[in-house]
């Protein structure tokens, strides 16, 4: 079903605009950030285009920077464990349920994604919060007299991100589940496995590429967050985005910026370019399927 | 796993217990937009639709709607038209450089999104153009772009050749054969593509954020600087309604699609 003539242009014509807006939006806005991370912002406000080492010194050198990198890979890191753990059995359910209206819980399972990012993010406010659900009902319980203070810290950002990342978790490890050849197991049970044996030699193993991209893109769009730490976390509660942030937005010291947003480029993109090296983008694109 | 029941049974509570866990909190949101409470907490006082009212009365709110509003069609449309067109090459042809091309298209996800918006934030302001509508439009199709060619080269695959050769060797010509086959059997790859587009721009704050000129906000942006003062029902109303807009939309485009996809099949 492929035409394969060479030198045929026509696919390229097809390309042209979708190239061209990569291309211009993407790739050049990218090389030239490199350059600009090189600039200075002097003291009056202008910059000074130039080879300063000045703001890639200050990233690569100074605790404080350093401090919320880990800080932002240890929010990330238990987010994405927390989403595994929570994640495998209900796409392990969905895959092999028996329920007639299965098609209603593939739905249930796209839902999240059509809810408002910001939307779900503030309604921990309502539930968590001085006068949210859980304090309203421990009071009208009579079990607490003052409210209790859960919000704006470090475990109410994780809560967060987890509710944000889940389904990214669940859609990925239902998709490679999906995909088991049911045989498999049945073989594995008729060759006197039980019921966990069969589970943990066969359906587990091959469900790993699908618990690997989930991992994979729960860790890269959670540490690249800087909305929920600025909703739910405390002043302290920073991460690296919120760096960038800071930089580009409140103090428009855009040279530094470009540097912050370089570094978390490097990380997070390379972590991708690793998983894509040794598994292929494919995983993940599947899941649009 | 099924076969030993006291695994299956824990299974499927986790199941319900992390369905609780994704939807109560929105169902609370929704829950308190009908308190007639000045507050937008509890205890919940009565039912009303006063917040829902002053919600429509508020210029601020309703601006952010027109701003998500023309934001998200726009995107939608020129994103889908350059995705389709892409993604028909990558489904119909071979050429050299093809996985090189594939991993440009969905570059723009897989760039962590704060650095996407910095770099064309920067490089754009550097060629002095302005936080303007354009700015905020170019980075939402840069962005919903890796969506849109993900979501209708998966679709398009199923669609064969075989059925525009056949029309053409039944003498229709390329435009005719565009027209009254290819189209058609693609509409639903077209309708997903612009909604899926639509509502990831609709629901986008990270670019956004950096993106917008001072004094225009979308509604995500408005709920945000909404939230820093304090949570007024409106906030609550506000997520209500975009809740409903967000989740109908898909509904309606699916059903919509099922109905198009079963008459495409009964001719």
């Amino acid at each position: 079903m492929t035409a394969t003539a060479r030198g045929d242009r026509r696919p390229w014509v097809l390309l042209t605009p979708a190239l061209t807006a990569v291309t211009l939006l993407l790739v050049i806005p990218a090389c030239f950030i490199v350059v600009y991370s090189f600039w200075l912002r002097t003291g009056t406000g202008a910059e000074q285009a130039g080879f300063y080492l000045d703001n890639w010194r200050e990233v690569l050198t100074d605790p404080f920077y350093r401090d919320i990198l880990g800080q932002t890979l240890r929010i990330a890191g238990i987010s994405t464990l927390v989403c595994a753990l929570l994640g495998y059995m209900p796409a392990y359910f969905i895959a092999y349920t028996r329920f007639r209206h299965r098609a209603y819980l593939l739905l249930l399972l796209m839902l999240p994604f059509w809810i408002s990012y910001i939307i779900r993010t503030m309604s921990w406010i309502s539930i968590l919060g001085v006068s949210g659900a859980v304090n309203a009902l421990l009071q009208w319980l009579g079990i607490i007299d003052e409210p209790l203070q859960m919000l704006y810290n470090e475990p109410s950002v994780i809560l967060g991100l987890v509710h944000f990342l889940l389904p990214f978790m669940i859609l990925n490890i239902y998709v490679s589940l999906d995909g088991i050849d049911r045989s498999l197991t049945d073989a594995a049970k008729s060759l006197g496995c039980t019921g966990w044996q069969a589970f943990r030699e066969v359906t587990l193993p091959l469900s790993l590429p699908g618990l690997a991209a989930g991992c994979l893109l729960c860790f890269v769009l959670g540490a690249g967050t800087y909305i929920t730490p600025m909703i739910l976390g405390g002043p302290t509660d920073a991460m690296f985005a919120n760096l960038v942030y800071e930089a580009i937005i409140t103090q428009l010291n855009w040279p530094l910026g470009s540097a912050l947003s370089l570094v978390l480029l490097a990380l997070l993109g390379g972590l991708v370019a690793i998983y894509t090296r040794y598994l292929g983008i494919d995983q993940i694109a599947k899941s649009f399927r | 796993m099924k076969d030993t029941g006291l695994g299956w049974s824990t299974i499927r509570l986790a199941t319900i217990v992390v369905c609780l866990f994704m939807f109560a909190p929105v169902a609370v949101v929704m829950l308190l937009s009908f308190n007639s409470s000045q507050f937008g907490s509890f205890p919940m006082e009565g039912l009303s639709l006063r917040w829902f009212v002053e919600l429509w009365h508020n210029d601020a709110i309703v601006r952010a709607f027109q701003t998500s509003l023309v934001l998200g069609a726009l995107t939608s449309m020129i994103s889908t038209t350059i995705g389709v067109l892409a993604s028909m090459a990558m489904v119909r042809y071979d050429f050299p450089g093809k996985r090189l091309v594939s991993t440009a298209l969905v570059a723009p996800i897989l760039v962590p999104e704060v650095v996407l918006a910095v770099a064309l934030l920067l490089f754009l302001q550097f060629l002095s153009v302005p936080k303007s509508f354009p700015l905020l439009l170019a980075g939402h199709v840069i962005f919903t772009l890796p969506f849109v060619v993900l979501v209708v080269q998966a679709r398009l695959v199923g669609i064969r050749r075989e059925y525009e050769d056949a029309a053409r060797s039944l003498g229709a010509n390329p435009l005719q054969t565009f027209r009254e086959v290819t189209l058609p059997l693609m509409l639903p790859a077209v309708l997903a593509g612009m909604l899926f587009s639509f509502t990831i721009s609709f629901d986008d704050i990270t670019g956004t954020l950096f993106w917008k000129p001072g004094g225009v906000e979308t509604v995500p942006t408005q709920i945000f600087a909404m939230l820093r003062n304090s949570i007024s029902p409106e906030i609550n109303a506000l997520g209500t309604v975009m809740v409903l807009i967000t989740v109908a939309l898909p509904l309606t485009g699916a059903a919509l699609a099922r109905r198009l996809a079963a008459r495409m099949r009964g001719r």
